[in-house]
């Protein structure tokens, strides 16, 4: 009797064990876990390509070729060839274009968003769990011929952000959060004090204030003919950051589209009313924030930390005659909230990802020129080009940084003190950042949120009426501009486990045939076992 | 004796039941009366509550009769604002899709929905399913159309400088630079390339802005040096605008050019003339001090900033 309770405890298990491991397969990217080699070859030459992004600063290119001959004078044998982009979607197509022909590059600057659609193919991206872990080639690992940051001195909020599922495809580079600029002049001619903590009903009634104009249509508050008090640069990262401060669906994890929503619709009939009457506008329809800023033709100038260079009477960067740029105060300040008390800001900025390749040894190597990426000397050097945030503790705590952050504004350039402010306010809401699901075709969806916003704006100008034809028709259009339909339908069969649309891999099948006979076996076990109590009764 | 007293009792009985009885009748008769009065109470009640019910149905009657025609007079005027609304939506529609002059389109409001007519003299490569054209009809009329959606297919057509194509879409401002917007379009027969005009005379002039988008040509400039910020060292041009590119990125050239003693900045846009350009291999090979003649398009962004397409070494 025990043996027999014994065998058919054994038979569940190992049923159960099975079934469990055919849930794991089931829907997983294609990713094969990178055998670490035992050693590093360092006498074959290997080459190996990286495709980097800057924001079209020459300061950035030159940390990018200093981390190039740096890594290449401790590992003689590895020559990194770099190619260079100005615009991460020229890098997400020209990567999904290369991925047919295998030619993708080693190493590449990208967003876990566009790491989920290159994951669509089989084996494209290395995972790096192995890598990262390994004792010898791993973050400080023994074996590493520089002073790499250990995992624990990863920022652990930028660290997660390459999780897709329960693996580690990236590796974060640079973060950068959005900020709002604000003239703060203005605000105080029209009459208001700036609050501790900048709320979205605060910053409609300001703009609205500052409509009024003079009998020859004249700002009174500037001045100028020329006035659009509140400029939003990325409207993806506006619809994402409100929805998700007001705890509204934008997504489940797994895919499914729930934006089209009715938080969504009233923030978009708030968003119309403020475009209709010209006192918001966008990047995309008006140009950059911090042009508008600069020439005292914007009060409030959202844009990305990374981008407080161009922001500013002072402000390094000018995009616009110097003749044109007005003195004002500038205040730096988080985006504008819905509840103060918990505040939200997206977390945002490059992250780069290795390619598998059949050459372990040049994968290895790849491996180590992205750890090289996260070296103090890397990471401080391309953090201070502009308010991004370096990603290691090792960086964020080390003397020099601390010494940077501590010269604010003791120059316009290096110590530009807007710039270090945009910096301070991502160290000091870190822990209020956050991120959206990533899943194949969530980099759509983003785009989708922005364009719902882009087209309210447009249709408000081009005097279109707000009403239920409106958003309908706005949601069609959008859903079907991303191919949203698709990726929902996707998620819907990828949950009922539809095996039409995505077929089973060749070892699920197996299992799943193999199922039905154990369960046979049972059956007949069962069978054959009362027939011989009954013969022996 | 046992007969007596049943007798007895019997008449006994009989007389209990005359009493009863007859005190029956005198409460029947009282209550007929009463019943009688409350009959006619009643009666006058209900006379009473069917006048006010009356009165009352009338009322409402009435009221029923204002809404009603209080309804119908705003439907009336509902549909006639409706009407209205139609047809002046159907108005602009087919002012939308009247063919503006240049003069026109000029004239016509920002984020207004125009129509042109117009050839296709030169193109930014088409890239995510989008074009950016340059147009020109015959009198100077000059447009810029923003990313116009099409196939590959239309791309390969509309690339063929002297394409005509008439163009709907949205009149729009980014940075200065007046464009076309969501536009549709229809290629059409016919076929012109326009000579660029000659606009030296106007560098640095206010009207200038009048040849937007324009071909325009530029004599007789002389290459002043470039300087990349923190550096001693001139160039002739620069990747990128602050030197930051690379012929290998296919960026986009800059290059200073001085006229009467100001320096006005050219580009060479890399989507408009890439890497494999003659131009762009003629721009890489100028030098500080060279006198040439330029032509391309006249571009806007916070001012002149002309899309150069051929630059001849005097």
């Amino acid at each position: 009797m025990k043996k027999s309770m014994k065998k058919r405890i054994t038979a569940i298990v190992l049923l159960v064990g099975l079934l469990l491991t055919l849930t794991a397969c089931h829907g997983k990217q294609k990713s094969v876990s990178f055998a670490v080699p035992d050693h590093f070859d360092d006498t074959t030459p290997i080459e190996i390509v990286f495709w980097a992004k800057n924001d079209t600063n020459r300061t950035q290119v030159e940390v990018y070729r200093q981390a190039i001959e740096g890594f290449q004078k401790l590992y003689p044998n590895v020559t990194v060839n770099m190619r260079l982009y100005t615009d991460y979607s020229r890098i997400y197509n020209d990567v999904i274009t290369n991925i047919s022909t295998d030619t993708t590059p080693n190493v590449c600057i990208t967003y876990p968003d566009h790491i989920a659609t290159y994951l669509t193919g089989a084996d494209t991206v290395t995972p790096l769990d192995d890598l990262m872990a390994d004792p010898r080639f791993g973050l400080g690992g023994s074996e590493v011929r520089f002073d790499a940051p250990k995992q624990e001195e990863i920022v652990p909020e930028f660290l997660q952000e390459c999780r897709i599922g329960d693996r580690l495809y990236a590796m974060p580079y640079m973060r950068s959060t959005e900020a709002l600029y604000v003239n703060e002049d203005y605000v105080k001619a029209l009459g208001y004090e700036l609050p501790d903590v900048m709320t979205w009903d605060f910053i409609w009634e300001v703009s609205e204030k500052a409509m009024e104009q003079d009998e020859n249509g004249v700002f009174r508050v500037n001045g100028q003919k020329v006035l659009i008090p509140f400029i939003y640069k990325s409207t993806d990262n506006m619809m994402i950051s409100m929805l998700k401060q007001l705890n509204a669906p934008y997504s489940t994890d797994d895919g499914e589209i729930l934006i089209f929503n009715d938080t969504t619709r009233s923030l978009l009939e708030e968003i119309f009313t403020h475009g209709k009457s010209r006192a918001f506008s966008t990047f995309a329809i008006s140009s950059y924030p911090g042009n508008f800023l600069n020439a005292g033709q914007c009060i409030f100038a959202i844009d990305s930390t990374a981008g407080a260079t161009w922001m500013g009477s002072d402000a390094p960067m000018l995009d616009i005659h110097k003749e044109q740029v007005v003195q004002f105060h500038t205040k730096v300040m988080p985006i504008p909230q819905f509840n103060p008390e918990e505040p939200k800001m997206i977390s945002q900025g490059p992250s780069v990802c290795v390619f598998s390749k059949k050459n372990s040894q040049e994968v290895l190597a790849s491996w180590l020129f992205v750890q090289y990426l996260l070296t103090n000397e890397i990471q401080m050097g391309y953090a201070e080009t502009e308010g991004y945030l370096p990603v290691t503790l090792k960086a964020q705590n080390s003397a020099e940084y601390q010494d940077y952050l501590g010269r604010k504004g003791e120059d316009n350039k290096t110590h530009y003190s807007i710039k270090i402010e945009a910096s301070e306010l991502l160290m000091k809401h870190t822990a209020d950042t956050f991120v959206t699901p990533v899943f194949n075709g969530s980099a759509s969806l983003r785009s989708a949120a922005g364009q719902l916003i882009e087209n309210t704006v447009k249709g408000a100008r081009r005097k279109q009426e707000m009403n239920d034809a409106f958003i309908t028709k706005l949601y069609t259009e959008v859903e079907s501009l991303y191919r949203l339909d698709q990726i929902g339908k996707a998620a819907e069969k990828t949950e009922e486990g539809d095996a039409e649309k995505r077929p089973l891999a060749a070892e699920s099948v197996v299992l799943l045939t193999l199922i039905p006979c154990i369960w046979a076996v049972i059956l007949l076990y069962k069978l054959w076992q009362k027939k011989k109590t009954r013969r022996n009764d | 004796m046992k007969n007596k007293k049943v007798l007895i009792l019997l008449l006994a009985i009989i007389a209990v039941v005359a009493i009863v009885m007859s005190g029956c009748s005198k409460k029947t008769e009282e209550a007929a009366k009463d019943a009688k009065q409350t009959v006619e109470e009643a009666a006058e009640k209900a006379e009473e509550k069917a006048e006010e019910v009356k009165e009352t149905v009338e009322e409402k009657v009435e009221e029923v009769k204002e809404t009603v025609e209080e309804k119908v007079e705003e439907a009336k005027e509902t549909v006639e604002e409706k009407v209205e609304e139609a047809k002046e939506t159907v108005e602009e529609a087919a002012e939308a899709l009247k063919v503006l002059s240049y003069d026109e389109y000029v004239k016509a409001e920002m984020d207004s929905a125009v129509t042109i007519e117009a050839y296709v003299q030169g193109n930014q490569s088409w890239y995510d399913g989008k074009i950016k054209l340059y147009l020109q009809d015959e009198n100077h009329g000059a447009y810029f159309a923003y990313d116009l959606p099409c196939t590959e297919e239309d791309a390969a057509k509309l690339a063929v400088p002297g394409t005509k194509i008439r163009l709907s879409g949205v009149k729009s401002e980014w940075s200065g630079e007046v464009e076309i917007l969501d536009g549709t379009y229809e290629i059409l027969e016919g076929s012109f390339i326009a000579e660029p005009e000659d606009v030296t005379a106007l560098l640095g002039k206010d009207e200038l802005i009048n040849h937007m988008n324009e071909k325009v040509s530029f004599k007789g400039l002389k290459v002043a040096p470039s300087k990349v910020e923190g550096k001693e060292e001139e160039y002739a041009f620069l990747y990128a605008w602050d030197g930051s590119g690379s012929n290998e990125s296919n960026s986009d050239l800059y290059f200073n050019v001085e006229l009467d003693g100001n320096v006005y900045n050219f580009c060479v846009e890399s989507y408009l003339c890439g890497n494999d350009t003659e131009v762009y291999k003629a721009v890489e090979g100028l030098k500080v001090g060279d006198t040439i003649d330029c032509e391309g398009f006249l571009y806007w962004y916070n001012g002149a900033n002309p899309h150069i397409t051929g630059v001849t070494v005097k």
